[in-house]
């Protein structure tokens, strides 16, 4: 590495990490989103506030109500005795759901004739409403199934046996909290890459470096490496925190993931620069960052499937080095999934990588003011 | 109030109002991003699973197998693929190429057929538990009707001893969109209010042109209030925008009344408005005031606000925390407005918070730079 080369290096490291403040701003709010998120950010249901409405007396129908009790995904903080309890309790949202046995239930089952049982689930949050509801379905499913076997005396025809791979519980924070490795990496990475250009673009030394002997080439370096260093070195950190706090299974190894990670940072870096260079101040390049990364984390899979989008927006995802990423960390972490299985996702990403890096330098040349 | 101090108002506001609209970015922070937001989010997220690629392996086809597969192929939710061996299955559920497996082994359909009860095996990718908790509960609704096909076949009725009646309130279709846009309007009014104020403001502490306003005979309230309103009309406007997009694409109801809607969304933005000009004041930075305020106000608005994850389900010292988040006070009753009603029970213990939240900023604020001034 040439002299001047590592003398620029060590400028753009003192240019943010000098001031406390910049220094606290890049470290501090990464690990504080993690803990926080990785808590907060959960599609399980844990007690949910459930409301019964029973008008049965029978031991049918309290056998029902008392899986319900039972069940950690609800808590029951009621009982109500007429119907026009129901109404404003749901309105005030201190009942999530109610459950409404009739009157017949017990006696409807005894005659083989089933007994029909409403929910009702508020539903201005669609999402927790579709959870909560799937949530009651398997409850009743596991008890249509064993009274079936208790009052015929026989088993049923045939019986499912569900196994999950990889994530056995069904723990969705094990989803999440690797997502969050992508997510954190990516927004550190792009605003400490986005800032750099900028921000000597806006004191006017932009042009200075560019009059300088430095190459183009020895220029994008020595605005890549912070960003590289931050952003792999702080996503490492998240990795270990995942493992150690969240006890997330890592049960593939780092030698799979930091090459992926190295790349995915490339990538991410490579857009920074290009944000920067198109960019006259530092509020644009800040403003700019956000308006890629609000789409790029809402189209990568990080909270909802891609295979649940309109296609046209699947095919927008391709060009998101996010997607790539997330998949390969969750199926380290999770499945261990080694590098043999990631070519499909690792071309694509230094493809936009290299793409992206060349042309952030091309603008560096190009764009004077 | 002062002499003259209506005509100092207004040129404050006139070289605030130039300062916005001459930057592009502000313009696409205010208008662009609502957009945008409302199109990924109104036709792209979505957690209910379709066409789930699930392999089957029948090792022996008989009637009875092949009707389980049947009703595989007919379900909307799922794409089947059927596969000759359970090892092709697993290495096709490994490399992902498929999200689950349904397994009948070689002595199913004898067993099937001596009351044996066999088992259907099961196998689901688990990494996406969500996705995987939804295609556990499908596969559970396809064996329950081909049990139902099979009894009747055998000129049985098998009744479920429950059934089931779902009614969901407010939105009975389950449309994402119409919980997604009261979401959507809080995260925009906080991009707009606390994250482009907080950079704005910022900067001028930065160049010291806010320290050159202050010596003038312009009041400290003067520029406050210069500085707040056309962050104001720029955040009505981008919410006016997002309601207009949200009626025509989206068709979303507003089933309580739009005075109010508006009356609260002043209210919310005045806050944001708050939390930016605090941020900016206490940091100074536009580097270190974009990070703070994208951590503080804009992420939270997402995850923290029960816009996407719900809040009662979070560990309770996190459910503590988001007491401290506007945007949920304003998501609470955004979804109210839009799909209940004016249900005051909902609507005024939240806006009493956004407004103790307001003061509260709004008086740090005034505190801080009348301080810079003595």
């Amino acid at each position: 590495m040439s002299p001047r080369l590592f003398a620029l290096i060590i400028k753009e490291f003192l240019a943010l990490f000098r001031d406390k403040k910049s220094r606290m701003a890049v470290i501090v709010p990464p690990i504080l989103q993690l803990l926080i998120f990785g808590y907060a950010a959960t599609f399980d249901l844990e007690q949910a506030p459930l409301a019964i409405y029973n008008e049965d007396e029978g031991a049918f129908s309290r056998d029902l109500v008392s899986r319900f009790e039972r069940s950690p995904a609800f808590e029951v903080i009621g009982y109500l005795r007429s119907e026009a309890e129901i109404r404003p309790l749901v309105d005030r949202k201190d009942a999530l759901l109610v459950l409404h046995v009739g009157r017949q239930c017990s006696a409807d089952a005894a005659k083989g004739e089933g007994c029909s049982v409403q929910v009702l689930i508020d539903g201005r949050n669609s999402n927790t409403a579709m959870l909560a509801l799937n949530y009651v379905r398997s409850i009743v499913t596991d008890f249509n199934e064993e009274q079936i076997e208790q009052t015929t005396g026989t088993l049923l025809p045939a019986r499912l046996a569900v196994l999950a791979w990889f994530n056995p519980n069904l723990e969705s924070r094990w989803f999440i909290v690797p997502g969050i490795v992508a997510l954190l990496a990516m927004i550190v990475a792009l605003v400490v890459t986005a800032l750099s250009v900028a921000r000597e673009r806006e004191a006017g030394t932009f042009d200075q470096l560019l009059v300088t002997p430095l190459q183009p080439w020895e220029i994008l370096i020595g605005k890549a490496m912070p960003g590289l260093i931050v952003g792999v070195g702080e996503a490492s950190l998240i990795v270990a925190v995942a493992v150690y706090w969240f006890r997330v299974p890592l049960v593939g190894d780092m030698l799979t993931l930091l090459p992926a990670l190295v790349i995915y940072v490339l990538s991410i870096i490579g857009i920074g620069l290009m944000i920067s260079s198109f960019s006259n101040t530092l509020q644009q390049a800040l403003l700019g960052s956000f308006l890629f990364i609000v789409p790029a984390v809402t189209l990568s899979g990080f909270s909802t499937p891609i295979a649940n989008m309109p296609d046209f927006m699947q095919t927008l995802t391709y060009l998101n080095p996010m997607r790539y990423f997330l998949i390969i960390v969750r199926r380290v972490f999770l499945e261990g999934a080694g590098m043999e299985y990631f070519w499909q996702e690792l071309w694509p990403m230094s493809l936009i990588a290299v793409t992206t890096l060349a042309l952030a330098t091309w603008l560096f040349r190009h764009r004077m003011h | 109030m002062k002499p003259g101090s209506l005509l100092r108002l207004k040129g404050i506001i006139r070289k605030e109002w130039l300062q916005v609209i001459r930057d592009p970015s502000s313009i696409a922070i205010a208008f662009f991003l609502p957009l945008l937001l409302l199109l990924i989010f109104g036709y792209g997220v979505s957690l209910d699973a379709k066409n789930i690629r699930i392999g089957l392996v029948i090792e022996q086809p008989d009637s009875a197998s092949l009707s389980i597969a049947g009703g595989f192929e007919h379900s909307p939710y799922f794409a089947p693929i059927h596969l000759s061996s359970i090892q092709e299955a697993e290495n096709a559920l490994r490399a992902s190429t498929i999200d689950g497996i349904i397994w009948l082994r070689q002595n199913f359909a004898a067993d099937y057929l001596n009351n044996q009860s066999p088992p259907i095996g099961v196998l689901i990718n688990g990494v996406d538990a969500n996705t995987a908790r939804l295609i556990e509960g499908y596969v559970q609704g396809i064996w329950f009707s081909w049990l139902e096909q099979q009894a009747e076949k055998a000129g049985r009725t098998l009744r479920s001893p429950v059934q089931l009646e779902q009614r969901i309130w407010f939105n009975p279709q389950v449309r994402s969109t119409d919980f997604l846009v009261p979401g959507i309007l809080a995260v925009v009014m906080t991009l707009i209010g606390a994250l482009l104020t907080a950079l704005v403001i910022a900067r001028e502490w930065e160049r010291g042109t806010m320290e050159s306003l202050l010596v003038t005979r312009i009041s400290v309230n003067e520029i406050l209030l210069g500085k707040l309103i056309p962050y104001f009309i720029l955040g009505m406007g981008g919410l006016l925008l997002s309601l207009v997009i949200a009626e025509t694409l989206f068709h979303v109801p507003v089933r309580g009344s739009l005075w109010l809607l508006f009356a609260v969304s002043a209210l919310f933005l005045w806050v944001a408005l708050g939390m930016g000009f605090f941020i900016s004041t206490v940091f100074k930075s536009q580097f270190v005031a974009a990070l703070v305020a994208m951590v503080s106000t804009f992420l939270p608005a997402f995850i923290l606000s029960g816009f996407i994850f719900d809040i009662q389900s979070m560990p309770t010292l996190i459910q503590g925390v988001t007491l401290l988040i506007a945007a949920r006070y304003y998501v609470a009753i955004l979804q109210t407005l839009f799909l209940v009603g004016d249900v005051w029970s909902v609507i005024l213990p939240n806006a009493a918070a956004l407004a103790v939240m307001g003061l509260f900023f709004h008086g740090l604020v005034h505190r801080r730079t009348r301080k810079r001034l003595e």
